[in-house]
């Protein structure tokens, strides 16, 4: 995997760690004992069939849930450190420098594309304009403050392809755009880590070869600051995944059941059991087979 | 004309065909019987205070002539569909103008004479210029928004001539008392509906209790010259200042709640205010209220009464004129304009700053809001704060204008009706705040002979516009700020 990419090397520590993650609700353990890493300058996806856990353990990593039990580490480069389950919600994305995108799109619909990306640069602008009050007498920090946000909107904009759309409402915006947008908008709060849920569902072919395209270029860029950013996907199309991952965990019933490069995901026995569910009741996990065990002689009893 | 029509084609296009009488009568007997069934109760009867109680009386022929008009409106309406539009037209004009002209029994009827036959007249008009009879909604919307489009950018000019005009209104010979009063009214609710426009049309938040910051304004300068006897001028921010907290107040607890919940408790913060403001009667006079609240001085230099108090000079000497009552009235409408404009250039201001940009942000959607680090909270506070701030001085406004508050001022239909000019203006659109005011608030008056038929015509009026235009009547939103310049790509880049 190093010989591939030769970059990975050059963190020691990882941008990411997850150790020992569950959220449960109520009785519902949707992530049970999850620990990987992920590392800046990668892209780092996580797969799993439908209802594994994916989408709640990225919401324990950007703040919109606290985890039951577990531990979040980000490193920023610079050497900072932040335990992200014990930062409130929009501090993560504030200080930590954790962006993300949702599975279904939430964009500020009614305001322009360039709004759109303003509106991510809220706090260094807001501190800017010395909290609306200087920005309501006129200084002229906010203005020179507004121009460099217009010219970091114009950079992400003319990575993702939206700039002749600028000036549209986001709204109006086709699907495949609309995706672009809400990444280019992330993009904007200038992240460390980026979190992407499912940003290939509904894409065609050759959007979805598109988006590959934007998001090996965020893993490889350089960020201004001088370091790279790292991405944290949630993907379903297999052919993105395999493509431009370098780093795939696999989830099932909300544990890990495998972690390593593309290569060696696609042939672990366990992945292929949770994808095609072979040799069902054999060689499941000693628990997870406990767990299943009644079920499936009751159906067949009542079959 | 019909050949005209014939050649536009479409769905819509009038079908050459003669008439059909007997479907069109037969739809216009029913609609008639739907009056029938409508107005027998609401119209033909009548309370009555006599001397043994309560009785009723029937009024037959009001109900027999609001069935004749709906028969004769639906019947003109169909025939219009029918590629009749010219004949109905004039007739619907002459409808209009014997109402106008000729003397009638009641106002009612004028009224519906009136408007009926000009909402006819003008149904025709539109389908003979269009030779469509019937807009379908999208269209219709689409057109509205084109409107409010024009007017959008138009507001550039019209602004800056409507505030010529609100200026020099007082010295044209058409002020008197009576139009400087309306004219303070009018500004009061504008000044109000553009305080609330921060709150519902650019944070999203529905805010059903605003007038409580209007009470607290109003109490607070009320309160404060009466127990400590500070000027209004010292009252002022006093006044805006303790509204604001009691918004920040409000807010602590109620932000986390979202739409429906949180206008409940906003609801019954309003409710609270005016319940605490009746019953602590030893401090706040309770339902007697207060009365002698003193008139604000010329910025604390001059009085406007004839005989000024010690150490204060008079302010028709002070600038050599006759003594006029209608001197403090003038003062009291440019402040009030004043004022107004001070919100409302605070928020085109604001929208342009991060602070309005996370509103609008926060009205689309307050999660992707949480992600991309915008702290909520504050946010939604700052909102609510300055909205109440802006009420709270509106609030003391009205204490000094009418030198007399009691609670009865500030109940919940107060705020229905400010929330009403938001909403009916098009959220967020500060010329349609005023636009709305001027119907809700103007046409109110100006129907005041209309006495009680006037609060149904308000009522049908509103069910009416939101029916056309269900997101307000001039709403439309232009970006903040554009990278190319120049037109907004609106409708022809949508086609895209």
């Amino acid at each position: 995997m190093s010989a591939v990419m030769p970059h990975t090397t050059m963190n020691d520590k990882p941008l990411l760690s997850v150790e020992h993650l569950t959220m449960r609700f109520g009785g519902l353990v949707a992530n049970n004992d999850v620990s990987f890493e992920a590392r800046a300058g990668e892209i780092t996806a996580l797969i799993g069939p439908n209802g594994a856990g994916k989408t709640t353990l990225f919401n324990c990593v950007t703040g919109f849930y606290t985890p039951t039990v577990g531990r979040l580490t980000l490193r920023h480069p610079a050497g900072k450190e932040f335990l992200l389950e014990r930062m409130p919600g929009y501090r993560i994305a504030q200080l930590a420098g954790v962006a993300r995108t949702f599975q279904n799109i939430r964009l500020f619909s009614g305001m322009s594309v360039l709004e759109n990306l303003i509106v991510a640069q809220h706090n260094k602008l807001m501190r800017a304009s010395g909290f609306a009050i200087g920005g309501l007498l006129g200084l002229p920090g906010f203005r020179k403050a507004e121009h460099e946000a217009v010219e970091l909107a114009k950079y992400w904009l003319d990575r993702v392809r939206l700039t002749e759309f600028a000036d549209w409402e986001a709204g109006n915006l086709p699907y495949g755009a609309q995706r672009r947008l809400e990444i280019a908008r992330a993009m904007c709060t200038e992240p460390v880590l980026l979190c992407l849920d499912e940003p290939a569902a509904g894409l065609n072919p050759r959007e979805s070869g598109e988006l590959a395209e934007i998001l090996t270029f965020i893993r490889d860029v350089q960020t201004p600051q001088g370091h790279r950013t790292g991405v944290l996907l949630i993907e379903h199309d297999m052919s993105v995944v395999m493509r431009i991952s370098d780093h795939v965990v696999v989830l099932d019933y909300g544990r890990k059941i495998s972690d390593g490069d593309p290569e060696h995901v696609k042939n672990d026995p366990a992945v292929i059991r949770a994808y095609l569910g072979e040799d069902e009741d054999e060689a499941l996990p000693p628990e997870v087979a406990a767990d299943l065990n009644l079920a499936p002689t009751t159906n067949q009893k009542g079959a | 004309m019909t050949t005209h029509s014939n050649t536009v084609s479409s769905a819509g296009s009038i079908k050459a065909r003669g008439v059909d009488w007997a479907a069109t009568i037969k739809d216009a007997g029913l609609a008639a019987f739907v009056a029938l069934l409508l107005t027998v109760p609401l119209v033909g009867l009548r309370t009555v205070d006599r001397p043994t109680g309560l009785g009723i009386e029937a009024r037959p022929e009001e109900v027999v002539a609001s069935i004749l008009l709906v028969f004769l409106g639906r019947l003109g309406l169909g025939l219009i569909r029918q590629g009749m539009a010219m004949p109905v037209l004039i007739l619907a004009l002459i409808c209009a103008g014997v109402g106008l002209v000729l003397p009638m029994p009641t106002q009612v009827l004028r009224l519906v004479l009136v408007l009926g036959g000009g909402v006819i007249a003008l149904r025709a008009a539109m389908t003979v210029a269009t030779g469509r009879s019937k807009l379908s909604q999208a269209d219709r919307d689409r057109r509205m928004d084109r409107i409010a489009a024009k007017v959008q950018h138009a507001s550039k000019y019209i602004g800056p001539v409507a505030v010529a005009f609100a200026v020099v209104l007082p010295f044209t010979p058409l002020a008197d008392r009576m139009i400087l009063d309306i004219g303070i009214l009018l500004l009061t609710y504008i000044m109000l509906g553009w305080g609330l426009n921060i709150v519902v049309g650019l944070a999203g938040l529905l805010d059903l209790g605003y007038v409580a910051f209007y009470a607290v304004g109003a109490y607070s300068y009320a309160l404060l010259a009466h127990y400590f006897g500070l000027s209004f001028w010292v009252c002022l921010p006093l006044a805006g200042l303790l509204a604001a907290c009691s918004g920040v107040l409000l807010g602590f607890p109620v932000l986390r709640l979202r739409g429906d919940y949180f206008a409940i408790v906003t609801l019954g913060f309003g409710e609270i205010i005016r319940i605490i403001l009746v019953n602590w009667y030893q401090f706040t006079g309770g339902p007697n209220g207060i009365s002698g609240i003193p008139r604000p001085s010329f910025f604390g230099i001059a009085d406007f009464s004839r005989t000024p108090a010690e150490g204060m000079a008079a302010f028709h000497e002070l600038f050599g004129l006759e003594f006029s009552p209608l001197h403090r009235i003038v003062f009291l409408y440019y402040l009030i304009l004043a004022l107004a404009l001070v919100v409302n250039l605070f928020t085109l201001r604001v929208r342009k700053l991060p602070l309005g940009r996370a509103w609008e942000a926060l009205r689309e959607d307050d999660i992707a809001c949480a992600s991309l680090g915008i702290n909520r909270t504050n946010m939604k506070l700052a909102a609510f704060a300055i909205a109440a701030m802006f009420g709270g001085f509106a609030g003391s406004f009205f204490a000094t204008r009418q030198g007399f508050i009691s609670p009865e001022s500030f109940t919940f239909i107060e705020s229905a009706i400010i929330l009403a000019i938001v909403v009916l203006g098009g959220m967020g659109s500060q010329i349609g705040v005023v636009v709305a005011t001027l119907l809700v608030i103007g046409l109110p008056e100006a129907f005041r002979e209309l006495a009680d038929y006037r609060m149904l015509a308000f009522g049908a009026g509103m069910v009416v516009i939101m029916l056309w235009r269900p997101r307000g009547l001039l709403a439309h939103r232009d970006p903040t700020i554009l990278l190319h310049g120049g037109k907004p790509p609106a409708a022809t880049g949508a086609a895209k």
